[in-house]
Protein backbone atom coordinates (compact mmCIF):
# COMPACT_ATOMS: atom_id res chain seq x y z
CA UNK A 1 0.00 0.00 0.00
CA UNK A 2 2.92 2.15 0.99
CA UNK A 3 4.87 1.47 -1.84
CA UNK A 4 2.12 2.29 -4.38
CA UNK A 5 1.07 5.23 -2.79
CA UNK A 6 4.97 6.07 -2.92
CA UNK A 7 5.49 5.17 -6.80
CA UNK A 8 1.75 7.25 -7.35
CA UNK A 9 3.84 10.47 -6.16
CA UNK A 10 7.35 9.95 -7.71
CA UNK A 11 4.90 9.38 -10.90
CA UNK A 12 2.78 12.92 -10.55
CA UNK A 13 5.82 14.67 -9.91
CA UNK A 14 7.66 13.24 -13.26
CA UNK A 15 4.33 14.31 -15.28
CA UNK A 16 4.87 17.90 -13.64
CA UNK A 17 7.64 18.50 -14.43
CA UNK A 18 7.06 17.19 -18.08
CA UNK A 19 3.94 19.20 -18.31
CA UNK A 20 6.09 22.92 -17.38
CA UNK A 21 9.11 21.53 -19.42
CA UNK A 22 6.78 21.60 -22.46
CA UNK A 23 4.81 24.63 -21.65
CA UNK A 24 7.98 26.74 -21.65
CA UNK A 25 8.92 25.32 -24.53
CA UNK A 26 5.88 26.78 -26.19
CA UNK A 27 6.20 30.10 -25.07
CA UNK A 28 9.60 30.30 -25.54
CA UNK A 29 10.02 28.95 -28.99
CA UNK A 30 10.28 32.56 -30.12
CA UNK A 31 10.98 34.67 -27.59
CA UNK A 32 9.69 37.95 -27.58
CA UNK A 33 12.63 40.80 -28.99
CA UNK A 34 11.30 43.25 -26.34
CA UNK A 35 14.72 45.48 -27.37
CA UNK A 36 13.67 45.34 -31.00
CA UNK A 37 10.21 46.33 -30.19
CA UNK A 38 11.20 49.17 -28.05
CA UNK A 39 13.23 50.94 -30.28
CA UNK A 40 12.22 54.55 -30.99
CA UNK A 41 13.61 55.03 -33.58
CA UNK A 42 14.44 53.35 -36.94
CA UNK A 43 18.69 53.24 -36.38
CA UNK A 44 17.51 51.59 -33.06
CA UNK A 45 15.53 48.69 -34.76
CA UNK A 46 17.95 48.40 -37.72
CA UNK A 47 20.80 47.90 -35.13
CA UNK A 48 19.22 45.16 -32.80
CA UNK A 49 18.28 43.44 -36.10
CA UNK A 50 21.96 43.58 -37.22
CA UNK A 51 20.65 45.25 -40.23
CA UNK A 52 22.63 48.39 -39.90
CA UNK A 53 21.89 49.95 -43.15
CA UNK A 54 19.90 47.94 -45.42
CA UNK A 55 19.70 48.60 -49.43
CA UNK A 56 16.70 49.70 -50.90
CA UNK A 57 16.01 46.83 -53.41
CA UNK A 58 13.45 46.56 -56.18
CA UNK A 59 13.10 42.52 -55.29
CA UNK A 60 11.21 43.92 -52.03
CA UNK A 61 7.33 44.74 -52.72
CA UNK A 62 5.55 46.97 -50.17
CA UNK A 63 2.01 46.91 -50.68
CA UNK A 64 0.31 49.60 -48.34
CA UNK A 65 -2.30 51.92 -49.04
CA UNK A 66 -1.25 56.03 -50.39
CA UNK A 67 -3.50 57.68 -48.20
CA UNK A 68 -5.10 55.49 -45.17
CA UNK A 69 -8.16 56.93 -43.64
CA UNK A 70 -8.19 55.52 -40.21
CA UNK A 71 -4.14 55.09 -39.36
CA UNK A 72 -6.03 52.52 -36.47
CA UNK A 73 -6.28 49.77 -39.62
CA UNK A 74 -3.55 50.27 -42.06
CA UNK A 75 -3.17 47.11 -44.46
CA UNK A 76 0.63 46.37 -45.02
CA UNK A 77 1.44 43.51 -47.03
CA UNK A 78 5.33 42.38 -48.35
CA UNK A 79 6.30 39.79 -50.55
CA UNK A 80 9.70 39.66 -52.17
CA UNK A 81 11.28 37.43 -54.84
CA UNK A 82 14.30 36.83 -52.41
CA UNK A 83 14.59 33.87 -50.29
CA UNK A 84 13.72 35.50 -47.47
CA UNK A 85 13.89 34.08 -43.89
CA UNK A 86 12.97 37.16 -42.18
CA UNK A 87 10.24 39.91 -42.80
CA UNK A 88 9.68 43.21 -40.72
CA UNK A 89 7.27 46.27 -40.99
CA UNK A 90 8.35 49.60 -39.50
CA UNK A 91 6.38 52.54 -39.29
CA UNK A 92 8.98 55.59 -38.82
CA UNK A 93 7.12 58.28 -36.63
CA UNK A 94 5.53 55.52 -34.66
CA UNK A 95 6.33 55.94 -30.92
CA UNK A 96 8.29 52.65 -31.69
CA UNK A 97 9.10 51.87 -34.71
CA UNK A 98 8.99 48.11 -35.62
CA UNK A 99 5.18 47.04 -35.47
CA UNK A 100 5.55 43.32 -36.83
CA UNK A 101 8.82 40.92 -37.36
CA UNK A 102 8.17 37.34 -39.24
CA UNK A 103 10.37 34.26 -39.42
CA UNK A 104 9.66 32.38 -42.48
CA UNK A 105 10.91 28.70 -42.45
CA UNK A 106 11.67 26.82 -45.85
CA UNK A 107 8.40 25.68 -47.55
CA UNK A 108 6.60 29.06 -46.83
CA UNK A 109 5.95 31.90 -49.63
CA UNK A 110 8.20 34.84 -48.62
CA UNK A 111 4.70 37.10 -48.63
CA UNK A 112 2.80 38.47 -45.26
CA UNK A 113 0.14 40.27 -45.03
CA UNK A 114 -1.25 42.17 -41.74
CA UNK A 115 -2.77 45.45 -40.24
CA UNK A 116 -1.21 47.77 -38.59
CA UNK A 117 -1.79 51.13 -36.50
CA UNK A 118 0.22 54.51 -37.59
CA UNK A 119 -0.33 57.94 -35.11
CA UNK A 120 0.16 59.94 -38.48
CA UNK A 121 1.66 59.93 -41.95
CA UNK A 122 4.88 58.35 -42.26
CA UNK A 123 7.51 56.91 -44.03
CA UNK A 124 6.32 52.77 -43.55
CA UNK A 125 9.70 50.21 -44.40
CA UNK A 126 9.63 46.89 -44.95
CA UNK A 127 12.17 45.01 -44.07
CA UNK A 128 13.57 41.79 -45.35
CA UNK A 129 16.55 39.34 -44.81
CA UNK A 130 17.85 37.10 -47.49
CA UNK A 131 21.20 35.45 -47.09
CA UNK A 132 22.02 37.42 -44.27
CA UNK A 133 21.51 40.52 -45.35
CA UNK A 134 18.96 42.90 -45.16
CA UNK A 135 16.97 44.66 -47.76
CA UNK A 136 14.37 47.16 -47.96
CA UNK A 137 11.18 48.90 -49.88
CA UNK A 138 9.74 52.08 -48.34
CA UNK A 139 6.33 53.65 -48.98
CA UNK A 140 5.14 57.08 -47.64
CA UNK A 141 1.49 56.69 -46.54
CA UNK A 142 -0.51 59.73 -45.21
CA UNK A 143 -3.12 59.18 -42.36
CA UNK A 144 -6.00 61.32 -42.37
CA UNK A 145 -6.92 60.09 -39.00
CA UNK A 146 -4.48 59.18 -36.09
CA UNK A 147 -4.74 55.41 -34.58
CA UNK A 148 -2.51 55.59 -31.44
CA UNK A 149 -3.66 58.44 -29.55
CA UNK A 150 -7.03 58.66 -28.01
CA UNK B 1 -9.87 32.52 -22.13
CA UNK B 2 -9.91 34.55 -25.25
CA UNK B 3 -12.35 34.67 -27.94
CA UNK B 4 -11.49 32.20 -30.62
CA UNK B 5 -9.98 33.26 -33.78
CA UNK B 6 -10.93 32.65 -37.38
CA UNK B 7 -8.55 30.69 -39.65
CA UNK B 8 -9.00 29.94 -43.11
CA UNK B 9 -6.78 27.43 -45.25
CA UNK B 10 -7.59 27.18 -48.87
CA UNK B 11 -5.27 25.08 -50.87
CA UNK B 12 -4.61 25.61 -54.96
CA UNK B 13 -1.67 24.41 -56.79
CA UNK B 14 0.45 22.96 -54.13
CA UNK B 15 0.23 26.17 -52.13
CA UNK B 16 -1.75 26.62 -49.10
CA UNK B 17 -3.81 30.51 -48.82
CA UNK B 18 -3.88 30.89 -44.74
CA UNK B 19 -5.86 33.89 -43.43
CA UNK B 20 -6.20 34.29 -39.71
CA UNK B 21 -7.83 36.96 -37.86
CA UNK B 22 -7.43 36.53 -33.91
CA UNK B 23 -9.63 38.46 -31.56
CA UNK B 24 -7.28 40.71 -29.00
CA UNK B 25 -8.31 44.63 -27.98
CA UNK B 26 -4.23 45.33 -29.13
CA UNK B 27 -4.26 47.89 -26.62
CA UNK B 28 -1.02 50.09 -27.38
CA UNK B 29 0.01 51.62 -24.11
CA UNK B 30 -0.65 55.04 -25.63
CA UNK B 31 -4.33 55.39 -25.65
CA UNK B 32 -5.63 57.63 -22.02
CA UNK B 33 -8.78 56.80 -20.17
CA UNK B 34 -11.80 59.13 -19.24
CA UNK B 35 -9.36 59.69 -15.74
CA UNK B 36 -6.55 60.67 -18.45
CA UNK B 37 -4.73 57.62 -16.63
CA UNK B 38 -2.67 55.87 -19.74
CA UNK B 39 -3.84 52.35 -20.52
CA UNK B 40 -1.36 49.93 -19.92
CA UNK B 41 -0.05 48.15 -23.13
CA UNK B 42 -1.69 44.67 -23.71
CA UNK B 43 -0.82 42.80 -27.25
CA UNK B 44 -0.44 39.72 -28.78
CA UNK B 45 3.61 39.32 -28.57
CA UNK B 46 3.85 36.29 -30.38
CA UNK B 47 2.18 34.04 -32.90
CA UNK B 48 2.99 30.55 -34.53
CA UNK B 49 1.58 28.52 -36.98
CA UNK B 50 2.22 24.89 -37.72
CA UNK B 51 0.93 22.96 -40.36
CA UNK B 52 0.83 18.85 -39.52
CA UNK B 53 3.07 19.39 -36.80
CA UNK B 54 5.86 21.79 -38.45
CA UNK B 55 6.38 25.37 -38.40
CA UNK B 56 5.27 27.53 -41.11
CA UNK B 57 5.12 30.91 -39.84
CA UNK B 58 6.65 32.55 -36.57
CA UNK B 59 5.85 36.11 -35.78
CA UNK B 60 6.33 38.76 -32.83
CA UNK B 61 3.67 41.24 -32.70
CA UNK B 62 4.59 45.00 -31.31
CA UNK B 63 1.73 47.22 -29.62
CA UNK B 64 1.13 48.69 -33.39
CA UNK B 65 -0.74 46.09 -34.68
CA UNK B 66 -4.04 46.93 -35.60
CA UNK B 67 -7.15 45.86 -33.12
CA UNK B 68 -8.19 42.17 -34.03
CA UNK B 69 -4.87 41.28 -36.14
CA UNK B 70 -5.10 39.95 -38.96
CA UNK B 71 -2.68 37.64 -40.71
CA UNK B 72 -2.08 36.70 -44.77
CA UNK B 73 0.96 34.16 -45.56
CA UNK B 74 1.21 31.31 -47.94
CA UNK B 75 2.88 28.20 -47.49
CA UNK B 76 4.05 25.30 -49.94
CA UNK B 77 1.09 22.39 -48.75
CA UNK B 78 -1.70 19.94 -49.42
CA UNK B 79 -5.29 19.78 -48.87
CA UNK B 80 -6.20 18.17 -45.24
CA UNK B 81 -3.44 19.70 -43.62
CA UNK B 82 -3.72 20.09 -39.83
CA UNK B 83 -2.89 23.76 -39.45
CA UNK B 84 -2.79 25.61 -35.89
CA UNK B 85 -2.04 28.45 -34.67
CA UNK B 86 -1.04 29.67 -31.07
CA UNK B 87 -0.76 32.99 -29.92
CA UNK B 88 0.62 34.32 -26.27
CA UNK B 89 0.07 37.95 -25.60
CA UNK B 90 1.97 40.23 -23.41
CA UNK B 91 0.02 39.00 -20.15
CA UNK B 92 0.80 35.12 -20.86
CA UNK B 93 -2.31 34.87 -22.17
CA UNK B 94 -2.91 32.07 -24.64
CA UNK B 95 -4.92 30.65 -27.04
CA UNK B 96 -4.58 27.95 -29.60
CA UNK B 97 -7.14 27.17 -32.68
CA UNK B 98 -7.03 25.04 -35.54
CA UNK B 99 -8.15 24.28 -39.09
CA UNK B 100 -7.85 22.26 -42.14
CA UNK B 101 -6.47 23.20 -45.38
CA UNK B 102 -9.46 22.68 -48.03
Amino acid sequence: MNQQRRSLLKYSAIFGLMASAGLISVAQAQEWNKAAFEGKSLDDVFKILGASSPDKSSAVTLNAPDIAENGAVVPVGIVTTLKADQMAILVEKNPSSLAAQFFIPAGTEPFVTTRIKMGQTSNVYALVKADGKWSMAVKEVKVTLGGCGG
Amino acid sequence: MADPMRVRAAESGGIVDVKILMKHDMESGQRKDAAGKTIPAWFISTINVKANGKDVLNGQFGPAVSKDPFLNFKYKGAKGDKIVVSWVDSKGDKRTDEATAS
